[in-house]
């Protein structure tokens, strides 16, 4: 698992995309923080996140979207499938090393609320329970990524389908209201609107809530696809 | 040391292996041979665990592949059809990656990664990227990525794909050298390399284990099947008559040409009737233009073996399918012939 991460995360700084990524969210940050925080004197950074969720879904594909897929056009593949590693602790290794390089950016998020605190009031407990929810809804995002990417040879299509797919996430809540009511009344379209993937870092993010439940929700989505991922793996050696 | 028990993989109604079973012994170089689309790389790429069998099991060294499999892996090196390489990182860093990835020791690491270089020749290239390296590097490289740790049984798709004629031979000599110490498998559609190097030979046509010898068992075995072509200055019907007082002859076929004729025969029960057709042809007083005899050689019984498994397996085929279908295979049997023809 070691051998693959180092590998992996390597990688994403050998190529271009792992520096894009970061010089992308924290430019965008940067942007954000200035004309909220900075100019208009608003305390809270964790306002900063809610309108950084939109710009994840544009930078998430472009961060996994070569993890499983060029590894199967390049064939390379077939080095990890017959090393005797196992096939989780590879997917594994793969997750962790995009999540390095996703935390690379997060860490400098945290240096936000602090430039706050140093030019005034500051709610740091707020601030960093958010870049956490943060995180997390960031990660669920980097494992649906991965297996998207895991269905496919192509990076184009695993980044623009991985875009569709948070995209729907994204603007979930709005949709299910905008749902006929025979369709609402069902279990399914009831449930997801309290827990939309959006809503529980909004509940950080505005209500200052530390949602467990939620969290646990991210927790979980992780796992499935992380399953899933492996899962599809597995399928194509037995197709 | 790797026992293959009734292998079995179908891609929809496709049979890419088809019931091959076959055990390989310690310490032997052990060669697949086959046309394009036999079923080599399928078979190879079970055995390393890379896909799993509609039916079957491998067990190499005891473990089976799906049950132990880290076990069972990490008893093989493994170079596929294409190398895997990422393309991004240098020879060196590389083979480190490989190294750890195959749970060599630490401390072992930097020793063995030195001795592969230099067993592949590779040492010039180790700071490069591998993707500005050529074919023939790449390939060593892939080589020296199956090698890596020296596991006992070592499995090459391929392996001189690519490769000047230099290279092949110092390629042929490393797998000599490897194999005193380790199973080698190999697989080529060219037979020359086969017969160069392997001690044991498997031919594999359509998914099925047609042959399983030594090279020189497998040309003894074709031995008696050795054509004579006989050329004298007479018509056909003299011809046939002459023929037909030699006693033992095979069967044979005449074909006129201007003013003389061609006789193919068969070797039949007399060993050599050469002399025989000489004295025969001087009583008729036919003058004998060219007289050739020509034993079966390895190339011969591959494609004898090779074009009987097809012609069988196209038969139950077309019995069984639509006729939309065994207008497919036809398809797919030419481009075999035609590959054929190339070797």
């Amino acid at each position: 698992m070691k051998a693959v991460y180092k590998r992996e995360l390597k990688s994403y700084f050998d190529s271009m995309i792992g520096y894009i990524f970061i010089a992308f969210l924290v430019a965008m940050n940067g942007i954000y923080f200035l004309f909220y925080n900075l100019l208009n004197g608003y305390p809270y950074y964790s306002y900063v996140l809610g309108a950084m969720e939109f710009i994840i879904l544009m930078a998430i594909p472009v961060l996994t979207m070569k993890c499983l897929s060029d590894e199967r056009r390049s064939k390379t593949d077939q080095l990890l499938l017959t090393s005797p590693v196992s096939l989780p602790k590879v997917i594994l290794g793969k997750y962790l090393a995009m999540e390095t390089v996703f935390a690379i950016p997060i860490a400098i998020f945290c240096l936000c609320p602090l430039i706050i605190k140093a030019n005034g009031t500051a709610y740091l407990r707020e601030d960093f329970a958010s870049i956490f929810a943060f995180f997390m809804m960031g990660s669920v995002f980097v494992a649906i990524g991965m297996f998207i990417s895991s269905l496919t040879e192509s990076q184009i299509i695993a980044a623009v389908g991985t875009f569709g797919v948070v995209l729907v996430i994204y603007l979930w809540s709005g949709i299910s209201s905008m749902l006929p009511d025979f369709l609402t009344d069902n279990f399914i379209t009831k449930f997801l609107p309290d827990y939309t993937v959006t809503g529980i870092l909004e509940n950080f993010t505005s209500y200052h809530l530390f949602d467990v439940g939620g969290l646990i929700f991210y927790l979980s989505l992780i796992f499935l696809f992380l399953f899933f991922t492996i899962q599809s793996v597995q399928k194509r050696r037995w197709s | 040391m790797i026992e293959v028990k009734n292998l079995v993989k179908r891609y929809g109604s496709h049979t890419a292996v088809d019931h091959l079973s076959f055990t390989v012994e310690k310490g032997q170089i052990y060669g697949f041979l086959g046309p394009n689309g036999a079923g080599k790389s399928t078979t190879m790429n079970i055995m390393t665990g890379y896909l799993g069998a509609t039916e079957g099991e491998v067990l190499i060294d005891g473990h089976d592949i799906l049950e132990e499999p880290e076990k069972a892996k990490a008893c093989i090196g493994y170079l596929p059809e294409i190398p895997p390489l990422y393309t991004d990182m240098k020879v060196g860093e590389y083979l480190s990656f490989v190294a750890e990835l195959k749970n060599i020791e630490r401390s072992q690491r930097k020793e063995q990664i030195e001795k592969v270089l230099n067993m592949t020749r590779l040492k010039d290239v180790e700071n490069r990227l591998i993707r500005n390296l050529s074919k023939g590097y790449r390939q060593r490289v892939g080589l020296a990525q199956a090698i890596i740790g020296f596991p006992d049984i070592i499995i090459l798709d391929e392996p001189t794909v690519g490769l000047d004629p230099k290279q092949i031979i110092e390629i042929r000599e490393l797998i000599k050298e490897l194999a005193k110490e380790h199973t080698v498998i190999l697989s080529s559609h060219i037979l020359a390399e086969i017969s160069a190097v392997c001690d044991h030979i498997m031919i594999i046509s359509n998914g099925k284990l047609i042959a399983s010898d030594t090279p020189e068992n497998l040309e003894k075995q074709m031995s008696d099947a050795g054509t004579l072509y006989l050329e004298v200055r007479a018509d056909k019907a003299t011809t046939q008559t002459m023929l037909s007082e030699i006693e033992g002859l095979g069967t044979w076929s005449i074909e006129e040409k201007e003013g003389s004729c061609v006789a193919t025969i068969a070797e039949g029960k007399k060993a050599d009737p050469r002399e025989e057709l000489f004295y025969a042809c001087a009583e008729k007083k036919c003058p004998i233009l060219m007289m050739q005899y020509k034993k079966a050689s390895l190339e011969d019984v591959f494609l004898e073996l090779t074009e009987a498994a097809k012609k069988e397996a196209e038969k139950a085929k077309n019995s069984r399918h639509f006729i939309g279908h065994g207008k497919k295979k036809e398809e797919s049997r030419e481009e075999a012939k035609q590959d054929e023809s190339s070797l």
